[in-house]
């Protein structure tokens, strides 16, 4: 099955209801699905392999997904954000193909050998001034060509280009999404990149849900809390950061609780708890979901619903409100498993590296052979399944701690670091240290107040909440106040750029 | 006989219904409205359902037997209903699952 199906059914399925946009103009579905078949003529007579976006979100994000589906195209969307160099760079692993692009991507793409760029004006216009398209009928139904590649975000190193395949994204959409099971008065507000992974499941599954996409640009609380008022939005998905600046928007406008948002989802990344546990009570009556997934995995494997949410919020059982860190349980199709170094399962409870199986784990690269084995793909992210099967994603196994033979949870010092008032962002990372191994140092951005002349946090203080809190071995040996922490442009943290900062606090031969 | 294995798609003969195989294993009597089903676009829609399978098909329905073996997903409806081996599949329960992106 090709990803164009889930398109052609909605169009047939709810034609006139509009699909992406403002109720007043948008795009239908009907529209929607002869936009994307005229562009896939447009991607089909262009002399290239792939279909590349470099673009922030519009109406050209679903054209063009959708398009180059039905056209037989990979899809490959750029992150826009990237320095001139390195954008180019992987416009020219995409090449040969044709690219989407704003004016100044147009100026940047120019010198990418193989690479035929248009405006996402003129692409826009093109598919209108052509009307409804003779169609490209004959569409590719292998499930196994290659849909859409993803370049990681390369936090530990060079961007690899990870492989959906049509299968994958498919087995992903029919497990998880209902065809139609969206009222008709639903909108989702789509704010994460077309690059991210959950930019592509976004797309995909408002479709096939008909849940209307209304897309922000780019990101920016203020406008994402109007856009939510003035476009009568009823659902949203957000990475971490995101909702800690919404957040603060919301703290700071000192507004009355939004009551319009039915679901929030949130994942991408290590939620800290100050900011979901005032979520909560910003959006008193919204239901929120916590999704855990890889770019590799097609999107979400398991998710937290939102009775989950609610329980832990009022409940005073430690286990219940413990499932506010948690990301659920598998999606049905999702195999889990917590393996330790030699690859064998541990015991409920016990922690060790994530491993997922199922229909639409993908796990594959352009530049390495299959990590899979019989199906099951190492996340490379440390956690633990709980005795009622709720999953704990305790980060990256390359960002542990590893004090005395110690394994320590960054995350887990910093949700701690963050109670403190004068506390506005944290991390927690391992530097060399001679006696054992590695040090924690915590690496803070003080909140407005702290910061004003005169202000400002004793180390000490810090050092003391920690133990009090925690293990004497996770207090931070130093606590570094700095003015902002290093992020990438989806709110991951880049550990390996705070490392290197502060690999001076290390010993030097530790 | 039609090959039921995932991602093979048919079309009724007697009717606008199509789907496609989420699951199955090997040949088994495919039919709609009462006539074998055959691979998409391979024939023209001619007659009407039989009036005892005339139940409807529904646009992405999820269709399965009762040992859940076999799952037809409609990719499109139509006045016809879907049996296999004579025996007429059943709508699958809805997801329940909430919306994660």
């Amino acid at each position: 099955m090709n990803l164009m199906m889930l398109l052609e059914m909605a169009a047939e399925g709810l034609g006139d209801r509009v699909a992406v946009g403002s109720l007043e103009g948008g795009l239908t579905y009907s529209e929607l699905y002869d936009q994307a078949q005229a562009a896939a003529e447009r991607f089909q007579a262009a002399d290239g392999e792939r279909v590349v976006l470099c673009d922030e979100s519009s109406p050209a994000v679903p054209i063009s997904l959708f398009g180059a589906a039905a056209a037989g195209m990979p899809y490959v969307p750029l992150n826009y954000r990237l320095p001139d160099e390195d954008l180019q760079a992987l416009a020219q692993r995409s090449a040969p193909g044709v690219a989407i692009t704003d004016d100044l991507g147009a100026v940047r793409l120019a010198d990418a050998q193989g690479i035929e760029t248009m405006t996402r004006r003129e692409f826009l216009e093109d598919l209108h001034r052509d009307g409804v398209p003779s169609a490209v009928t004959e569409r590719p139904a292998d499930p196994e060509e290659i849909a859409v590649l993803l370049y990681t975000s390369g936090t530990t190193g060079a961007p690899k280009t990870a492989v959906l395949r049509h299968r994958h994204l498919v087995s992903y959409i029919l497990g998880a999404v209902e065809f139609m099971g969206a009222a008709p008065d639903e909108a989702t507000i789509v704010s994460v990149p077309p690059y991210h992974v959950a930019g592509v499941a976004a797309m995909l599954s408002s479709v096939y849900a008909g849940r209307r996409i209304v897309q922000l640009p780019s990101f920016d609380p203020d406008l994402w809390i109007d856009t939510v008022e003035t476009e009568q939005v009823t659902h949203a998905m957000v990475v971490p950061t995101m909702l800690a600046r919404i957040v603060e928007a919301l703290d700071a406008r000192g507004s009355e609780p939004m009551l319009g948002l039915r679901a929030l989802s949130y994942g991408g990344g290590r939620m800290p708890l100050p900011v979901i546990t005032r979520a909560l009570e910003l959006f008193p009556i919204t239901s929120f979901v916590n999704a855990y997934g890889l770019t590799e995995t097609s999107s979400t494997i398991a998710v937290l619903g939102p009775d989950d949410h609610r329980l832990a919020q009022y409940s005073e059982e430690p286990a219940e409100q413990r499932r506010l860190a948690s990301t659920g349980r598998p999606l049905p199709g999702v195999e889990l498993s917590i393996r330790d170094e030699a690859g064998e399962e541990v015991p409920v409870g016990e922690t060790g590296e994530i491993f997922v199986r199922g229909e639409q784990v993908s796990g594959e690269y352009l530049e390495a052979a299959s990590p899979l084995v019989d199906g099951w793909f190492p996340t490379r992210d440390g956690g633990f399944i709980d005795e009622a099967g709720y999953l704990f994603v305790q980060g990256r196994n390359d960002d542990v701690i590893i004090r005395g033979g110690e394994n320590m949870s960054p995350g887990e010092i910093e949700d701690v670091l963050l109670t403190h008032p004068a506390v506005k962002e944290a991390a927690a990372i391992g530097v060399a240290d001679e006696q054992w191994g590695e040090k924690v140092v915590a690496v803070i951005v003080l909140a407005d107040e702290a910061a004003a002349p005169g202000a400002g946090v004793d180390e000490s203080e810090i050092q003391e909440l920690v133990r009090r809190r925690l293990r004497s071995s996770r207090v931070p040996a130093h606590v570094v106040v700095v003015d902002e922490l290093p992020y990438n442009d989806t709110g991951k943290l880049l550990r390996r750029v705070l490392r290197s900062q502060h690999s001076h606090l290390g010993d030097p031969d530790g | 006989m039609a090959e039921l294995k995932p991602g093979a798609r048919f079309q009724s003969t007697v009717c606008t219904t199509q789907v496609i195989v989420v699951k199955g294993d090997g040949d088994a009597e495919l039919t709609c409205g009462g006539a074998a089903m055959v691979a998409t676009g391979t024939a023209e829609i001619s007659g009407k359902p039989a009036p005892d399978a005339a139940e409807g098909t529904l646009l992405g329905k999820r269709y399965t037997n009762a040992d859940a073996t076999v799952e037809l997903l409609a990719t499109k409806g139509g006045e016809g209903s879907i049996a296999v081996s004579g025996t007429p599949l059943s709508v699958a329960e809805p997801k329940t699952l909430p919306a994660s992106d």
